[in-house]
């Protein structure tokens, strides 16, 4: 790492009532990738929209190459060589690969042109795309592929990337890394954001790491552990999920034949889907975003009623039944959309306790709500899951991501579940209290329940799952035990390669 | 019913469809911005009375069209303003441009009700309005029935195969991304807002220069209502909005003939059919599930920090 590329010094940015970056400085070096790493609120993204051009520092300046650089633009930024790949990715859906690309560049070349440089780029570094494919049709690794494609089109000294890998397989991980090396290669540096610090120590040159607005370290990922490097984010140490063995009772939940059409033009159909669940145990269920994921959770909350026979309850078939019914005998859910699926965004965390709890915790008399009852449910909900809020009658739209799925997580928890069916518990949550919500998890099946999780953090499903399946095109593996597999066959499990499973195992 | 004539049926056909297919083309550019503005009917008829206005105090009818377009530009950008900087929702606020524009028309047209407007003339075509039947069905119009076919291709042209269209297109498909890339997504939305209103401006003159031509109060009568459904009916494309604004345009001449002409059919079903067939076509449109409304539809955009 000779000459820095791109050097950051005292900067500083703060909107009203909190400081997102104090006095942040560091130096990404050529042909270096350098991650950026933080709990959510630590103030990377603002930290990368200023380097953007997105945002203005109130002080601190940048220098890019030995020159004064301040974007007053994203263009500017991109004029100067500077790229990015945003993590919700800002694709068009209705659009082409080509316009997209196009969009993304300061001056595109007519479109036959560009798709010719579309396809030659794109197989350069291994990155298949057909230009003239609509986005919309395109899978999460596609569409990934398109943003990176449009910012390489622009030959950037710069690449910043922002959670990069959180909707993709291993396999697709791994060509996205081979990528990322070759650009390395070439001189090119990268800004390389995420939370899976494995991934970050297996790649990354240097780290940064901010917490509260303000840088607390630059490291080298190979020389200190995950662990650390966590411990560094939060600034206190936490203790990991601890499982304990756990007896398997018997069958709470049978799944068998299992099949739904797509509920939109953009849904998946579940295919013949067939589980079981028992007593203590925890079912771990993986794939790559949209492949079923949410229909599932959607079949088995009673969202979406079922064929009569293929779900069944202690014994009981629910399949015609919809989820007050299911939640009333004990089959409770949790979907991935935390604002406007799990709670409702502009309703107290109170509201929203009811929303759930009411007929199981009895917040109801004659038909009223007893908001007594529901204000101390929703304030037990906080005290026991540590959410950090102002009290009971805030609006769930102004929580932070971690600390709604506390709360939504811990609301379904305290109702003493006998099944529990959630989906990533954990998605853009932090590391202490993604921690914290699987070890309730943990302890919910210890007390007896039956836990379903759907996630695509496979970290996560091997620290907490008994058994492991995945969903591919609305189908499901059938499940293996954890202790049973290596990365690769997961990876061969979520491709969709259903050669390698003998025929369905007897539960 | 021999007393419909074909050559004057389609001839009155494209009189009765321009100031539709004006303000619908134009609404169409404001919702592929992603802007929902129901306030059609309110800028319509805003150009209806400043465009008669303006005609009979200069005597000219090109004068009093390009007052039109301007006062209802103007009377949009209030709603643009208001919906784009201050977040207001566009729903009510679209309504309540067409009450605003209702209410103002009625004051300002007050003292020129029973006049009579100058004449716009007829474009000469030279030998094509000189040939049989179809010189007089097609080329005997005036400037601004071409001007309206015209900007149905140059508005298809320029979504289609311009970069500032590609990008009037990103916006209202997903403003979020398209800020992220550094467009400046309410310039653009104001942009098309004003043309929107430039467009329903011009249609609203047409009825009260052309089409009738005189004022009376409430004279665009729904025109600006059928012109919002023909842009849903058309799946936000250009040329199935001229398609839409000539089916409408055409039921209504044919029906009103059909009425002179003494068919055997209850006048109240004829004066329904064309609202009834243009529900038809969009029901049976939308059946086939060809219908792709700009992602940012009627959503606000804030530019979070």
């Amino acid at each position: 790492m000779a000459a820095p590329l791109l050097s950051l010094t005292g900067l500083t940015k703060a909107y009203p009532g909190v400081v997102a970056n104090d006095d942040v400085s560091f130096a990404i070096g050529e042909g270096e990738i350098h991650a950026l790493l933080g709990e959510n609120g630590a103030g990377k993204s603002t930290l990368v929209k200023m380097i953007y051009g997105l945002v203005k520092p109130d002080a601190g300046e940048m220098q890019l190459g030995g020159a004064p650089y301040a974007p007053s633009e994203p263009s500017a930024a991109r004029r100067a060589g500077v790229a990015m790949v945003f993590q919700h990715f800002s694709l068009f859906d209705a659009l082409s690969v080509a316009e997209n690309v196009a969009l993304g560049m300061e001056a595109p070349p007519r479109t036959r042109d560009l798709a010719r440089r579309i396809r030659e780029v794109s197989e350069a570094y291994g990155l298949p795309l057909d230009p003239f494919r609509v986005v919309g049709t395109l899978s999460a690794g596609e569409r990934q592929r398109v943003e990176i494609v449009r910012c390489l089109l622009q030959e950037p000294r710069l690449l910043i990337m922002d959670e990069p890998t959180s909707v993709l397989t291993p396999q697709e991980v791994s060509i996205l890394f081979d990528t990322l090396r070759q650009l390395r290669a070439e001189g090119r540096s990268i800004l390389y954001i995420s939370h899976k610090l494995e991934e970050i120590r297996a790649l990354c040159d240097t780290a940064t790491i901010l917490r509260l607005g303000k840088k607390v370290a630059t490291c080298t990922p190979a020389e200190v552990s995950a662990r650390e490097l966590a411990e560094m984010m939060v600034g206190a140490s936490f203790a990991a999920p601890v499982a304990r063995p756990r007896a398997r009772g018997e069958v709470l939940l049978e799944v068998a034949g299992l099949s739904l059409p797509a509920p939109g033009a953009f849904g998946t159909p579940l295919r013949d889907i067939s589980l079981t669940l028992r007593r203590g145990e925890v079912l771990g269920i993986g794939g790559v975003a949209g492949n079923g994921q949410d229909e599932l959770l959607a079949a088995l909350s009673g969202e979406r009623l079922a064929p009569a026979g293929s779900v069944r309850l202690s014994g009981q078939d629910v399949s015609r039944k919809g989820p007050l019914a299911r939640r009333d005998a004990g089959l409770l859910s949790g979907p991935e959309e935390r604002l406007g699926h799990a709670a409702a965004p502009d309703m107290s965390l109170t509201e929203n306790a009811v929303l759930t709890a009411a007929r199981r915790e009895g917040l109801l008399s004659r038909g009223f709500v007893n908001w007594g009852r529901a204000r101390d449910f929703a304030q037990t909900v906080i005290d026991r899951f540590d959410v950090r809020t102002p009290g009971t009658g805030t609006a769930a739209r102004a929580l932070s991501g971690g600390n709604l799925q506390k709360f939504v997580i811990g609301r379904e928890i305290l109702q003493r579940p006998e099944v529990l069916v959630v989906n990533q518990p954990t998605w853009g949550v932090d590391a202490a209290a993604a921690a914290a919500i699987r070890q309730a998890l943990l302890d919910l099946a210890e007390a007896g329940a039956g836990i379903i999780v759907i996630s695509q953090d496979l970290d996560e499903l091997m620290e907490i799952s008994d058994r492991f399946a995945a969903l591919n095109e609305g189908r499901l593996t059938s499940a293996r035990p954890v202790a049973d597999l290596s990365v690769e066959k997961i990876g061969l499990m979520m491709g969709g390669a259903h050669d390698m499973e003998a025929p369905h195992a007897h539960a | 019913m021999e007393s419909i004539n074909p050559v004057l049926l389609i001839a009155s056909v494209m009189l009765s469809a321009t100031p539709l297919l004006l303000a619908a083309i134009g609404e169409m550019v404001v919702e592929r911005a992603g802007v929902l503005n129901l306030g059609v009917e309110g800028m319509m008829i805003t150009g209806a009375v400043v465009g008669f206005a303006v005609a009979v105090s200069t005597g000219s009818a090109a004068t009093g069209f390009a007052a039109a377009a301007l006062a209802a530009a103007a009377l949009s950008l209030t709603f643009g303003v208001l919906t784009q900087i201050f977040l207001s929702n566009q729903v009510a606020t679209g309504l309540g441009l067409t009450l605003v524009g209702l209410g103002l028309s009625a004051l300002i047209g007050k003292p020129y009700e029973g006049m009579k407007s100058p004449v716009l003339p007829r474009l000469d075509l030279g030998p094509l309005s000189d040939l049989p039947v179809v010189g007089r069905m097609l080329f005997t119009h005036d400037a601004v029935v071409y001007l309206s076919l015209l900007l149905v291709a140059a508005v298809w042209a320029f979504l289609r195969y311009t970069r500032a269209g590609l990008v009037l297109r990103a916006v209202g498909e997903n403003h979020e991304a398209a800020h992220a890339l550094g467009y400046k997504v309410v310039r653009i939305r104001l942009l098309a807002i004003f043309f929107g209103g430039a467009c329903a401006g011009l249609g609203g003159a047409y009825l009260s220069l052309v089409r009738v031509p005189q004022w009376t109060e409430g004279m665009t009568a729904g025109a600006g209502w059928i012109a919002l459904a023909i842009v849903v009916f058309a799946s936000w494309r250009p040329w199935r909005v001229l398609v839409g604004a000539y089916l409408f345009g055409g039921v209504t001449v044919l029906q009103l003939n059909l009425q002179a002409a003494g068919a055997q059919v209850p006048v109240a079903l004829l004066s329904a059919s064309p609202y009834l067939v243009t529900i038809a076509v969009l029901v049976l449109i939308s059946a086939r599930g060809a219908h792709a409304a700009p992602a940012s539809l009627g959503r606000p955009f804030h530019a979070t920090q």
